[in-house]
């Protein structure tokens, strides 16, 4: 008899457990995310870092502290068994005040303790050598080179496919309603599509995580939304090559400014509390963004002008109650592990987040996992068109004449390449075609114009692949349709 | 020759024509009239750029002597390139254009057919413009479907056959903005409102009269600033600007809508023009050009909204063929000749105009922009006592000012103002 292990939050988070739960035999693992695609929550708007492991205070935060440099050092494995854009360039933590000193030297002592490698204060010439569009006000840095970059949506799919590709069943679209608890043990999971059975329950649901926790009566948390926003440039502004931050508040890691993997220059986030029950404002505001203009400033004196701007954007991070990951097997509930308040440092933390899941599972659970011997840790990319050599590219062409046609002209993605994002959709169970799926595989729509000139035509594909009319096609999932009908519907009176 | 890329197919041309729009098109029947080898190349799956779903009349008074629409306007282009055998591709989307030499001009293109290689003697870039998006111009809010370019919406509409809403804001009474809003209003939808910065309507005045025929409330001074739904649109911000275009506190009020349509003006389309050096003018977005439209890269000419955005259609196709004429003469002078160029410059109430160089040589067409609406003005050129009485002026209007030879010859340079009679 498996096991049944039901994994409530396709995120960052969800995602790697449910991948690093497929390497076992003896687990049925079903990912359970309300949402039409994964990595749709906290996974979709951050920093996209891969943080050293400096920041997080080991006596404050252990767990942070802990997983934080562990899930580094495994993110530099996994992008390349999954094949996840990424950049390892490295970061600079910012002095611009002789004070900023006392605090560097105060990361620097905790990276040490945290094991962070290689980490040093450097000035001057090597300085500039490093950032050459650095501020001339800068007096120094802390220089983390293990800091790197990954693209998190693309990250979150690639851990669901290969996670599928191992057995594990997704229920998209599915949002958890109740947990079953009987005798102090979970039971399964109820939901808008029926109920799932389940031996383990592991809530990973982001924002929502503590509502999750309370289904199953484990209330000594409260999640509440911290908002944080963006602004991305035009790919035609130069960037800096390394990640740049200031030296750090209390609060939170200040504004950084960075390239991001696709190569625009992004500056950003502020952080704003927003009281528990605004766990869906992610609207942008004008003092927000100027706050996060004049922040990054300081670190990146040349910011373009405003018509460089392709997007601004919002997400919000889970701050739980202490300000720690809260990641355990609840004692009273038996089978009920939290894995909650996964905030920064949580895209760096979550492979090592998902080794600790399955230790607590063999550990606190005493249920002993049998490895797979055909567990495939491999996925391989979707193609993009614009990353072929041309030779390559026309080998390609040859076979399917879609891929030697441009649909998104701003980013050369390719009719071909979209077709592939589309089925890649449908294997992991993606059921409402989105214009935003195909974005995040395929970086349509993301570029200089953002979609004015192919999200019709990406509407028009999907439509035919999903065989539904091309204005039931949305945005973003069930609520955000292209249109309200065809062009005559509203004079025919018969309107959607 | 070099090979650029030793596995991809090559193909030679006196020149090629990137853009198969209205610019395109003509300069391509031009080019192969003058006797050119010339391929045409267009990014689409059929030719005519964004005519074909430009349904509406008021296309070709000038050029065609009669008014057609869009796709009828693009269709006779098209027509007359196959019928002259001009050599074209569909769904041949330009990757990257090298510049070798003079008479070494190179491009990669991908399409169905694969990714071929291409050298020209010369290029004719007229591959359009791009349409500004809402975060471009600082809208905040929510990301949510209902927010669309005008040309986005339209394509929707006319090409795809989709209604995109009910409840319509339109952002910027430019032309493209005030078409789609009688657009909208002819197939049912309520437009509730268009909104302009300025202090003045931004389009024709023929455009203008659609708000009246339609009864759509008009907010001058106005700018949309926030966005909020959950999923779709359903409201949108608007507040007041003053003379400075500043934001006056407390004059916000919400406008409940389904689609937010943003009309807020176009942008030429040329970054792989500055990839490969080709000097931009600040005020028009697009190339540094002389009077046959070749830019600051010899042999590579330039026409249509990728040269200044236009407001007609006609003036478009002008510039197509002249961009012809300019290929012809670099090929067979096998460059550019070395000369004393006429420098134009903008002067007072001008906020752009082109071309920017003049030989002297020959007749040519200034097309000019105003910085502000006045009326009973003269436009000078000092330099050469030019003096022409206008009525009206108006930034939506573009000016076509025609230039003799002999008028300019001896110039210097040429400052083109706009100022009280």
């Amino acid at each position: 008899m498996k096991t049944k292990v039901a994994v409530i939050g396709a995120g960052i988070s969800g995602a790697s457990i449910a991948r690093v739960l497929s390497r076992y035999e003896n687990l049925e693992v079903h990912l359970i995310e309300k949402a039409p695609d994964v990595g749709w929550g906290v996974s979709k708007a951050n920093t996209a870092l891969i943080h050293g492991g400096y920041d997080d205070d080991p006596d404050k935060y252990p767990t942070r502290a802990k997983l934080c440099i562990r899930g580094n050092r495994l993110w530099h494995r996994w992008v390349k068994e999954l094949q996840i854009a990424h950049v390892w360039n490295g970061a600079l933590i910012v002095a611009l005040k002789d004070e900023d000193f006392d605090e560097l030297e105060r990361l620097l002592e905790r990276g040490r303790r945290n094991g962070v490698p290689e980490m040093r204060i450097v000035e001057g010439d090597e300085l500039f050598h490093l950032e050459p569009g650095l501020t001339r006000e800068a007096i120094g840095a802390l220089w983390v080179p293990i800091v790197g970059q990954i693209a998190p949506i693309p990250a979150v799919i690639a851990l669901v496919e290969n996670a599928v590709a191992n057995g594990v069943k997704t229920h998209l679209e599915t949002e958890v309603r109740g947990i079953k608890v009987e005798n102090g043990e979970v039971k399964g999971v109820k939901t808008n599509n029926g109920f799932i059975e389940a031996d383990v329950i592991i809530n990973a649901a982001g924002l929502y995580a503590d509502e999750i926790a309370r289904m199953a009566g484990i209330d000594y948390f409260e999640i509440h939304p911290r908002k944080g926003e963006y602004w991305i440039f035009d790919d035609d502004v130069p960037g800096p090559r390394r990640v740049l931050f200031p030296t750090p508040t209390p609060v939170s890691k200040g504004i950084v400014v960075t390239t991001e993997v696709s190569g625009h220059l992004m500056i950003g986030p502020n952080a704003q509390d927003l009281p528990p029950e605004e766990k869906d404002n992610l609207a942008t505001t004008k003092e927000g963004l100027e706050g996060v203009w004049e922040g990054a400033k300081k670190l990146w004196p040349q910011l373009p002008p405003r018509s460089k701007v392709i997007r601004t954007f919002a997400g919000l991070r889970p701050e739980p109650t202490g300000g720690d990951f809260i990641i355990k097997a609840e004692e009273e509930v038996w089978g009920f592990i939290n894995v909650a308040g996964i905030r920064s440092p949580g895209l760096t933390s979550a492979p090592a987040i998902a080794y600790e899941v399955a230790e607590m599972i063999q550990r606190d659970l005493g249920i002993k996992l049998v490895a797979k011997s055909n567990w495939n840790p491999y996925r391989r990319e979707i193609t993009h068109f614009f990353m072929l050599p041309p030779e390559k590219a026309n080998e390609l062409v040859k076979k399917n004449p879609a891929y030697g046609k441009i649909v998104c002209r701003c980013n050369s993605v390719s009719e071909g390449d979209i077709l592939e994002a589309i089925e890649r959709m449908k294997f992991i169970g993606v059921k409402t075609p989105s214009v935003d799926s195909v974005k995040f595989r395929t970086k349509a729509t993301t570029g200089t114009c953002q979609g004015s000139f192919c999200r019709p035509r990406i509407v028009q594909l999907l439509a035919k692949e999903y065989g539904v009319e091309p204005w039931k096609v949305t945005l973003k999932g069930r609520g955000s349709e292209i249109g309200i009908g065809d062009v005559k519907a509203l004079l025919r009176g018969d309107e959607a | 020759m070099m090979k650029p890329f030793p596995e991809v197919p090559m193909l030679s041309y006196d020149v090629v024509v990137i853009g198969g729009g209205p610019a395109g098109m003509a300069s391509a029947i031009k080019a192969k009239e003058l006797g050119l080898k010339v391929l045409l190349l267009d990014e689409n799956d059929y030719l005519g750029g964004i005519l074909p779903q430009c349904i509406h009349p008021g296309f070709g008074i000038h050029y065609f002597k009669e008014e057609l629409t869009g796709p009828e306007f693009a269709s006779r282009l098209a027509k007359r390139l196959v019928e002259l055998g001009v050599e074209y591709r569909t769904s041949a989307r330009v990757l990257e254009i090298r510049n070798y030499s003079d008479l070494e001009k190179f491009v990669l293109f991908t399409s169905p057919a694969g990714i071929y290689g291409v050298w020209a003697k010369a290029i004719i870039y007229a591959a359009g413009a791009r349409e500004r998006h809402a975060f471009e111009i600082g809208i905040v809010g929510d990301r949510v479907s209902g927010i669309y370019t005008a040309g986005e919406a339209q394509t929707l509409m006319d090409i795809y056959g989709v209604l995109p809403g009910k409840g319509i804001v339109i952002v910027g009474s430019g032309d493209v903005g005030l078409i789609m809003a009688r657009r909208f209003s002819l197939e049912g939808a309520k437009v509730k409102a268009v909104i302009e910065l300025m202090p003045y309507p931004g389009g024709l005045a023929r455009n203008v009269m659609i708000l009246r025929d339609f009864n759509i409330p008009l907010y001058l001074s106005h700018k949309v600033v926030e966005v909020r739904g959950k999923g779709r649109v359903e409201r949108v911000k608007v507040v007041k600007v003053d003379k400075n275009l500043k934001e006056i506190p407390g004059s916000e009020f919400w406008i409940e809508a389904d689609t937010l349509v943003i009309s807020a003006g176009l942008v030429p389309a040329v970054k792989k023009l500055k990839k490969i050096g080709v000097e931009i003018d600040p005020a028009t977005a697009g190339p540094v050009v002389n009077d046959r439209l070749e830019t600051s890269v010899p042999g590579i000419f330039v026409a249509g909204n990728s040269l200044v955005i236009n407001d007609l259609v006609d003036y478009v196709a002008e510039q197509g063929e002249l961009a012809a004429e300019g290929a012809k003469e670099f090929i067979e002078n096998s460059g550019t000749e070395s000369r004393k160029w006429i420098k134009v410059e903008r002067g007072e109430n001008v906020r752009l105009v082109v071309p920017h160089y003049l030989s002297g040589e020959r007749d040519v067409y200034l097309y000019l922009r105003v910085l502000k609406p006045m009326e009973d003005v003269e436009l000078r050129i000092p330099e050469i006592g030019k003096r022409l009485k206008l009525l009206v002026v108006k930034p939506a209007e573009m000016i076509r000012l025609k230039l003799k030879a002999e008028e300019i010859r001896n110039a210097e340079k040429l400052t083109v103002e706009v100022t009280g009679a």
